[in-house]
């Protein structure tokens, strides 16, 4: 049984580079660390490799060298096909840009992941529907993306990225879309929803009014966490 | 994921209609002339397959078509019936009289001079009358759009007179007979008569319709005939397609719709290979979500193929049934009766639009396997 100090992402001496001849140096050397039960930040400035990070650690990119551990599984080492079922079975995804499926309705994108799980279509919306009731969507769970506003949006959002119990929930800037209040609300869902004793929920931003939600900040430049801190000033949003 | 692939194809609905009328036109265009070239390339023998009574057409060696004819010997109609395997051999004439009304309508006919005693050749098909009245002196049956042709605007009636050549004849008549190559009134009579109604010359045979023996292969008699006469000697269906040959070979027809036909495919597959292709490409990002979430290349390959095919099918299905709805109407006219949605040019059809399918689904199916899954995390 995990506990709150069990670790969930171990990321080793990480490299990533992009191109052949004039390569850039995205990933110099990372060594990371999430914790089950709590809510980490990646911060740092833009361009410092904090998306390249997270896409390394979700498996969407394959690290130049350098081991991942998800959950004590090395996942770097994993062939591609059970690399995505690794990622569909264990991760959440919630995206700057929410990247909903605009012909389907809010009931339905939430309920994607289960159906690419191969749960019957009735009972994944069905599921999803008790889901985006307890995210304060409980008018809106027919509705198309296009009649939805950024925070309802990003709350069907979090909703698909929880639906299926993952291990592990990773946001890409879920509040740079989004406006200071929006965020503020969308980011106190996260930290209420997707943080919980045998999860681990990786944030990355650069927004610096929402950090007080985390537990963990790791501060990032240049390609290298250069510090990771607990939070002094985390305030209970549970 | 059938589901959402679908809900993806058809949720944008100026697109997803875009895509399907692109198919549709593609499909109704190449249904439409391919259908037509076949019609009208039928009616070049339809006044061959009209004669059901006999099996072989025989005729001069140098004959060519139906149209071309040169008129063999009365002897030539002896030499036939002395061949082994024939069971009987009739004469038939072959001319172009003009005929023309009391009110000064005139038309060249395809008058066709059937055997005295049997009639062998008489229209069956008849709208009014009967073919059996032939036998009276100057009695024609007309076909019934030549009967427009020449009566515009009148109902069909019989006993009118016709001129031709400086005789009077009674329509006693009306058939329905094929099309032919051109819009000329088909106009049977007895070949005692008609030889009167055209201008004299020193022979009139112009074919020799035989019937081979029970039992004798068509084909064989054929042989016999050639061997023995030195005559043309074809059976219908051969006769036919000679007449098809000749058309495809010495006129503009293939050239014309063969244009039409290649650049319906061509545009059909760019605008509906490009728009599908598109719709892809526009619906990347989305795809990179699905990817992200874990949906596996295969499935998504599935997912545009389903995307693909069901937007084909749609297509080629409205395509279809707005070339039916055509041929329907057109079949009605005169001048384009015969001309049917034939189920050749559908299968010839189906198969271009599955091709059109299929290459554009691989161009989409290669975009997205492509596709770098962390594409989503850069907005």
């Amino acid at each position: 049984m995990n506990n709150g100090n069990s670790i969930a992402i171990a990321c080793h001496d990480l490299h990533k580079h992009f191109g052949n001849g004039a390569r850039v140096e995205a990933l110099r050397g990372v060594n990371f660390e999430a914790r089950l039960g709590e809510l980490t930040f990646i911060v740092g400035p833009s361009g410092c490799g904090k998306t390249t990070l997270l896409s390394v650690i979700t498996g969407l990119l394959d690290a130049s060298a350098g081991e991942i551990e998800l959950f004590g599984r090395n996942t770097s080492r994993l062939p591609t096909n059970q690399r995505i079922l690794f990622r569909r079975e264990n991760i959440g995804f919630v995206f700057q840009q929410f990247n909903l499926l605009p012909a389907l309705t809010a009931a339905e994108n939430a309920a994607v992941p289960l159906i690419a799980a191969g749960v019957k279509r009735t009972e994944a919306v069905d599921r999803a529907k008790s889901l985006l009731d307890r995210l304060g969507l409980e008018g809106r769970r027919d509705g198309l993306p296009a009649t939805l506003s950024g925070g309802e949006q990003q709350r069907v959002a979090i909703a698909r990225a929880l639906v299926h119990e993952p291990r592990l929930v990773v946001c890409d800037e879920p509040t740079a879309a989004l406006d200071h209040a929006t965020g503020e609300a969308v980011m106190k869902l996260v930290a209420a929803n997707a943080v919980h004793p045998d999860r681990a929920a990786v944030v990355v931003t650069h927004d610096a009014r929402v950090f007080h939600y985390a537990d963990v900040i790791a501060h990032m430049d240049d390609g290298r966490i250069v510090k990771t801190e607990r939070n002094g000033h985390k305030e209970s949003h549970l | 994921m059938n589901f959402v692939a679908l809900k993806m194809l058809t949720g944008d609905r100026a697109k997803y209609l875009g895509l399907i009328f692109a198919i549709a036109f593609c499909t109704f265009l190449l249904e439409n002339q391919t259908s037509i070239f076949a019609g009208i390339l039928k009616r070049t023998g339809s006044q061959i397959l009209d004669f059901t009574d006999a099996a072989i057409w025989v005729m001069d060696a140098k004959t060519e078509y139906f149209e071309q004819t040169k008129a063999l010997k009365d002897t030539d109609l002896a030499r036939v019936r002395g061949v082994d395997g024939v069971e009987w051999a009739v004469k038939l004439f072959k001319g172009t009289p003009v005929a023309r009304t009391r009110a000064g309508k005139f038309a060249a006919c395809i008058l066709l001079g059937l055997d005295d005693a049997t009639l062998t050749g008489a229209p069956r098909k008849m709208l009014l009358g009967s073919w059996q009245r032939l036998r009276e002196p100057d009695s024609i049956v007309v076909d019934n759009a030549g009967y427009i042709l020449l009566f515009p605007g009148e109902p069909l009636q019989l006993e009118r007179e016709l001129e031709m050549n400086d005789h009077k004849v009674r329509i006693v008549g009306i058939s329905d007979a094929s099309a032919p190559f051109l819009s000329n009134p088909v106009v049977h009579t007895r070949y005692s008569e008609a030889i009167n109604f055209v201008g004299r010359e020193r022979t009139q045979l112009s074919y020799v319709l035989v019937q081979p023996q029970p039992g004798v292969n068509a084909e064989e008699v054929c042989r016999r005939i050639e061997a023995q006469t030195s005559l043309r000697a074809r059976t219908t269906d051969q006769f036919r397609w000679d007449c098809i040959r000749y058309y495809l070979k010495n006129t503009g027809i293939p050239v014309n719709f063969g244009i039409t036909i290649t650049i319906a495919l061509i545009v059909g597959t760019v605008v509906a290979g490009q728009t599908f292709y598109l719709f892809t490409v526009e619906n990347l990002k989305q795809f990179g979500a699905l990817k992200a979430i874990g949906v596996t290349n295969w499935r998504l390959t599935g997912m545009v193929l389903l995307q693909a095919f069901t937007a084909g099918l749609m297509g080629f299905g409205l395509g279809t049934g707005m070339a039916a709805v055509f041929f329907e109407i057109t079949l009605r006219n005169i001048p384009t009766r015969g001309l049917i949605l034939m189920w050749q040019s559908v299968a010839l059809t189906g198969g271009c639009i599955l091709l059109v399918v299929i290459i554009a689904s691989l161009l989409s199916i290669r975009r997205v396997v492509v596709l770098e899954p962390a594409a989503v995390f850069r907005g």
